[in-house]
């Protein structure tokens, strides 16, 4: 587990005066104001499509990866299920809402709805953290791996409930006070508040006396054991509560395509996960998010780039598969430990909390 | 044998009943009652001798997969990759040569070869970071996959059997009897049974090496304990290296074979790591008789579901898996370390 290491040793970034007296909105990096005008403002500047389609996509899949730090970052525990779970809630909402699909969708208002798609996904997850905290390390990736594509074939032939290999399309957000959320700028703000809210929550359960419990589960779970905490429920606590944050992202993404099918909880879809928590780093929750906007720009705009360079377009795969090599060979904590070290060798400013960053572990 | 009766005594009784209910079905000619219900004979037997072949080719790839798991603690995700890899090379040599027992050669030498080149450049320089170590095998996976689609487009490839061995043999196993008495025996293709022939053999060679000879020794002492085995003097990247060759080669032959009796395409990869990956969670990590075990059950399971129950017969064998899971973490042979 050596990528997800020292999570506790290495503040936040830019949490350098934390210790400074006065209000708690005095207490707030700067960099968050910062990040948090800038979102706000987007709206003014970009059009449209970039936040419909890149700044919204890239938030819920920050989300979906968000759930996956949380596991992996904190817990120790690799799941490649993360995709699957928030893809079962959005089926939920599919099922027990509205959608084009009127022969199964059940037309529950949203509130009702969008409930039970985060009780129903909550429960797959719980289930699947409890098969899969039987196991350790390396063996988590493979069995969820393997859950996530039982429920993807699953889906598949399935067309009494899932509606088999074309699945739901239709799936609106709902109207409330007047405001239509499948437009661009209201469905931006929805997620960005949602992932804003997802991100502190992650931030303050890492900090709460349970997250540093699942700290100590991951790094020595015998001497937890010994301590008296009970290991198992930890990290199935940990599951339920990763799947709370993927399923809400799952409705999203639903809500943001209007369709959902197998497809969407591929193999490829829960490696891209993967994939994209590793790239931004695991150590921080903002970390998810980066990469997801990385992998956002990279999936939509790398045809344009690669035709640029003279090369067929088809070939994206291939260079988000060499990024994603490069930037696994390079660091252990993908852009966020980039960043790190490259911070920590142009300037000093560690020293004033008086800790070695480790760049490398 | 006698500990297990003596202490699983209801297991046992279960266990025999089960076998013995099996050897009937396979021997005796099926009443009509039965018939209705299951249908015919013909196809319960197709549905396990085609388990019993597709189990053979499972543990081909699955063999190689547990083994550099079992020595060197990496899950290398690229290990469909290499599979498909084999499937590729194999079928250029056979058309190119027309000769087919040669592209088993090639396949092994050249995702073997691979396979050597994976594990100096890039494993060998993180070892034991596991977690990495999969990773970065999910990037090859990911890079090899796109480049296969380049090279060899999104076609399916069929790598033809030779005339000796197509076409169906006739198996002394009554099947059914014709109104006028007489009685109708089992045809199955030749190559099936020969891929299994030849998997029973690679098997029990790779159970020879591993216990007859010295290097067979080495690498399970480094299954046991790496450090020891490296302070004892022994060279440990070279028998690693061997053992991530041979993973490979094995895999790369799994890919001819599965290129004859099936086809090869962009997608199989992923298929096969996943088969593998189910097919060592339930007979035991890094445990070749495990993998032997899994890939039995697993493809077996897979025929027989996809003939009673076609519509979730992919979904069965993860029930396997998880029942296993449910009640042997380990898997069914653990390696016990």
């Amino acid at each position: 587990m050596v990528v997800v290491e020292n999570y506790n040793k290495t503040p936040p970034p830019n949490d350098g005066n934390r210790g400074a007296k006065g209000g708690w909105l005095s207490r707030i990096p700067t960099a968050y104001w910062v990040v948090g005008f800038i979102m706000l403002c987007m709206p003014l500047v970009v059009t449209p499509f970039i936040l419909f389609q890149i700044f919204g996509w890239a938030l819920i899949l920050g989300m979906i990866a968000l759930s996956l730090m949380f596991l992996g970052g904190l817990g120790g525990m690799v799941s490649l299920a993360q995709m699957t779970i928030a893809v079962c809630a959005g089926y939920m909402v599919a099922i027990f809402g509205d959608s084009a699909i009127t022969s199964i969708s059940l037309g529950l208002p949203w509130w009702l709805a969008v409930p039970i798609a985060i009780i129903v996904g909550t429960i797959f997850g719980t289930l699947t953290g409890a098969i899969a905290v039987r196991t350790e390390g390396i063996y988590t990736i493979m069995i969820t791996l393997a859950i996530a594509a039982a429920f993807f074939y699953f889906t598949r032939q399935n067309y009494v409930i899932f509606n088999g290999f074309s699945g739901f399309n239709g799936v609106m957000p709902p109207v409330i006070f007047g405001i239509d959320w499948h437009n661009p700028t209201p469905f931006y703000y929805l997620v960005l508040f949602i992932a804003t809210l997802a991100y502190l929550l992650v931030l303050y359960v890492s900090r709460s006396p349970f997250g540093l419990a699942l700290q100590g589960v991951r790094d020595n779970s015998r001497r937890m054991a010994a301590l008296g905490f009970n290991v198992t429920a930890h990290r199935i606590a940990a599951y339920t509560f990763a799947s709370v944050i993927a399923s809400v992202a799952g409705i999203l993404l639903v809500w943001q395509n209007s369709q959902i099918s197998p497809g969407t909880a591929g193999i490829g879809a829960a490696i891209d996960i993967l994939i994209i928590a590793v790239v931004g780093g695991m150590r921080h929750p903002i970390g998810p998010f980066i990469g997801a906007l990385i992998y956002v720009i990279l999936r939509t705009f790398a045809l344009d780039i690669l035709v640029s360079f003279g090369m067929a377009g088809e070939r994206f795969q291939l260079l988000i598969g060499i990024g994603f090599l490069i930037i696994v060979l390079w660091s252990s904590d993908g852009v966020l430990g980039i960043w790190r070290s490259w911070r920590e060798r142009s300037s000093n400013i560690n020293k004033l909390t008086g800790e070695k960053m480790d760049g490398q572990s | 044998m006698n500990r297990f009766i003596a202490r699983h005594p209801v297991w046992s009784l279960i266990i025999i009943i089960a076998v013995a209910i099996f050897l009937v079905a396979v021997f005796a000619q099926w009443p009509k009652d039965i018939v209705a219900m299951f249908g015919k004979k013909k196809v319960f037997l197709h549905a396990l001798f085609n388990g019993v072949t597709l189990g053979a080719l499972y543990f081909l790839v699955a063999s190689g997969f547990t083994l550099i798991f079992g020595l060197m603690k990496n899950v290398n995700m690229a290990h469909g990759s290499l599979y498909l890899l084999g499937g590729y090379v194999g079928y250029e040599v056979a058309e190119y040569t027309g000769w087919w027992p040669l592209s088993f050669v090639a396949a092994f030498l050249v995702v073997g070869v691979v396979g050597v080149l994976m594990q100096y450049f890039i494993f060998r320089r993180m070892e034991g970071e596991d977690l990495r170590q999969t990773l970065v095998s999910i990037g090859i996976s990911i890079v090899f996959a796109d480049l296969m689609l380049w090279a060899w487009g999104g076609d399916f490839y069929q790598i033809l059997a030779p005339e000796w061995l197509s076409g169906p043999v006739v198996i002394p196993l009554v099947t059914a009897v014709k109104s006028s008495g007489t009685l109708v025996y089992l045809k199955y293709p030749v190559v099936r049974l020969a891929i299994l022939f030849a998997s029973i053999v690679v098997g029990i060679l790779m159970w020879l090496t591993l216990n007859r000879t010295r290097i067979g020794m080495l690498v399970r002492a480094g299954v046991d304990d790496r450090e020891m085995l490296t302070a004892t003097g022994v060279r440990i990247q070279r028998v690693f290296l061997l053992v991530f060759g041979f993973g490979a080669g094995l895999a790369g032959i799994a890919g001819v074979v599965g290129g004859t009796f099936q086809s090869i395409a962009p997608g199989e990869d992923m298929r096969f790591l996943l088969a593998s990956l189910v097919v060592v969670i339930v007979g035991g990590m890094g445990s070749i008789p495990g993998a032997a075990l899994g890939a039995l059950i697993i493809g077996v399971a897979e025929q027989f579901g996809s003939v009673y129950f076609p519509t979730y017969a992919v979904v069965l064998t993860f029930l396997i898996m998880v029942a296993v899971l449910a009640f042997k973490p380990q898997g069914l042979i653990s390696s016990g370390r």
